[in-house]
């Protein structure tokens, strides 16, 4: 999508078509399209949390403790009186919010140091290379609880931690296609022509290792979310009283035999959205790889 | 052989002082004095000046550092503020019991995520493809902590087919160990089966368009034995390469199913520290994980090029 506003002559020939088969492609499937349908789902949900007609998520009810779901409570409550319904929703944005934002940092960090890694090469590429093999070394888990540990525990002390931990994915993607893309004609042809390495990335390597980006992010956020979820479900995400699925997890578990639909409703959330993100990344995996027409 | 392994060895170590590095950083991001948090409930001054001494907090950071390695290399992370147990020992005691959990969940991995993965590419586009394909995602889509919680409720609480809970060591009982492991090995094993289900399919699917199939299937072999001597032993390099791999996951999940099963093990040990702020054993933990990682790296990359001898000459 950058792409297509780039002023690069050579790319617009070829993208009015790329694009329209990308679309077909996008249609044509289901799966992708019931993806996306379940993303924005959430997402619409998420962004409306605040006028919808729904209680205040944290707002206490000593009289409706553990209520089964009924009309009153369509999720019924949870241990102390709190609407599990109004929980989801504003729980909904913090794992949207989490999800979007640590991919966001894993991408504005690891692409343009994978990018320079392919780009220069020799020893850059090394450092590079070794500093990733050191993070990847890290199961994310570990390190966002050693975060958690020695920073304190808050969401955006997670989000951080799952930030950093996804970085090494998207560092090797952005150096493997920028090393392809620099083998190519065009590029020969415009360093010839004696363009600035700045500007020749951003000019033909960015557009051109775009797409898989975008799937590769759209993967990520789905695990990203799971990882959230964890951390909250662990104590080291969101913290109380703010709503978050983990933590209502966390505290559901003491409760399944009184309460079971505490744990019922948020597990589900988890599920569909993450179901529907990587729906969706596979879609767009498809409908953007080259290779088969 | 022997000199690509050396080599390999070689190239970690840089990664493995960059770890160190990061571990020993760790501390100072800590505010305020370090040496209070060290010291636990301690505040007299003697007791604070001698811990100040050992730990080298008078010296200049990269001092410290070297110091702190130093001891490490001898086996002495430090000690845990909680229990007085040396930090490697406390590790020691708790790998057995997460060993055994992930051992249990790469075996329920394995035998599920293969088989399922080879049916599913020899069937392709079949409904049997369909189904394997939408169990497999929503294998990997499912939280596993949310997994175990309904699984403790529907064959624990509704059933009473297993405990929910309680760990029994191996060596007392391995039967009862066994059983009580059932579950959480299997929700740990779910998202590892489906990533293995995933690239068994398509390491099958483009083996399975070769020449020497076409060949083995024209010289009139039984579909069975195309399939599995043929077939599945040239699709298992990325497999074995993808089982070294998962180790990082699995060791991830195990905190989670620990925590939800209450196993006592390596995962619970961390958790539990974060709670405690017993900073030595969180340390110990995420150096010891690290190396740990990095020579499954190089065993994934060696039993890479025994699996596959034409990677050897290159």
């Amino acid at each position: 999508m950058t792409a297509a506003t780039e002023p690069a002559e050579t790319a617009t020939a070829t993208l009015p078509r790329k694009q329209s088969r990308f679309l077909r492609k996008m249609r044509a499937s289901p799966a992708a399209l019931l993806g996306g349908a379940i993303v924005l789902f959430f997402v619409v949900v998420a962004l409306l949390a605040p006028i919808l007609p729904i209680v205040d998520p944290v707002a206490t009810d000593w009289m409706a403790v553990r209520q089964a779901p009924s009309a009153a409570h369509p999720f019924g409550t949870d241990e102390i009186g709190r609407d599990v319904l109004s929980r989801m929703v504003w729980g909904a944005r913090a794992s949207l919010l989490a999800g979007v934002i640590s991919v966001a940092i894993a991408v504005c960090l690891g692409v343009p140091l994978g990018v320079m890694a392919g780009y220069f090469g020799g020893w850059t590429d090394a450092v590079i290379s070794r500093v990733t093999e050191a993070l990847l070394a890290a199961p994310f888990l570990i390190l966002a609880i050693a975060l958690a540990a020695f920073l304190g525990p808050s969401l955006t002390n997670a989000m951080i931690a799952i930030g950093l931990s996804a970085m090494p994915i998207f560092i090797r993607l952005a150096r493997g296609q920028t090393m392809m893309v620099m083998t190519e004609d065009y590029v020969e042809s415009a360093r010839a022509v004696g363009l600035k390495p700045f500007a020749l990335v951003s000019r033909y390597v960015v557009p051109n290792i775009f797409p898989p980006i975008l799937v590769q992010a759209t993967l990520t956020i789905a695990t990203a979310i799971i990882a959230e979820a964890s951390l909250s479900f662990l104590g080291l995400g969101q913290q109380p009283p703010a709503p978050s699925w983990g933590s209502m997890l966390n505290v559901a578990k003491n409760f399944l035999e009184q309460a079971p639909w505490m744990a019922l409703y948020p597990g589900a959330g988890i599920f569909l959205v993450v179901l529907g993100f990587n729906l969706f990344g596979d879609g767009l995996r498809d409908a953007l790889d080259p290779r088969d027409h | 052989m022997l000199a690509f392994i050396g080599r390999r060895i070689l190239i970690a170590i840089p990664t493995i002082i960059l770890i160190s590095i990061f571990v020993f950083t760790l501390q100072h991001l800590l505010p305020g004095d370090p040496i209070l948090v060290l010291a636990g409930e301690e505040r007299d001054p003697e007791v604070l000046e001698f811990l100040r001494e050992k730990y080298r907090l008078n010296d200049p950071i990269p001092i410290q550092y070297l110091a702190w390695v130093g001891s490490a290399l001898q086996g002495d992370l430090g000690i845990s503020l909680r229990t007085n147990q040396p930090v490697l020992e406390l590790i020691g005691e708790k790998l057995p019991v997460t060993l055994q959990l992930a051992v249990m969940a790469l075996v329920f991995a394995l035998v599920i995520g293969v088989p399922a993965g080879v049916l599913s590419a020899y069937k392709k586009g079949t409904w049997i493809d369909w189904v394997a394909n939408v169990v497999a995602l929503s294998g990997l889509s499912v939280p596993n902590f949310w997994l175990g919680i309904m699984m403790i409720l529907l064959v624990s609480v509704k059933l009473g087919w297993l405990p929910a809970s309680g760990y029994q060591p191996f060596s007392e009982d391995p039967l009862q160990s066994i059983r009580t492991m059932l579950m959480p090995a299997f929700v740990l094993g779910t998202a590892l089966a489906a990533t293995l289900m995933r690239h068994t399919r398509s390491a099958m699917l483009s083996v399975l368009q070769s020449d020497y199939i076409r060949t083995a299937r024209a010289k009139g072999l039984a579909e069975r034995v195309v399939l599995v001597k043929h077939a599945l032993r040239n699709a298992l390099v990325p497999i074995v390469t993808v089982t070294t791999l998962i180790f990082g996951e699995l060791l991830a999940g195990a905190v989670l199913t620990e925590q939800i099963f209450t196993i006592p093990g390596f995962g619970k040990l961390v958790v539990d520290a974060v709670f405690n702020r017993d900073y030595a054993v969180v340390q110990g933990i995420v150096l010891c994980t690290g190396v740990a990682f990095i020579f499954m790296n190089i065993l994934a990359d060696v039993a890479y090029r025994v699996l596959n001898p034409r990677m050897r000459d290159k």
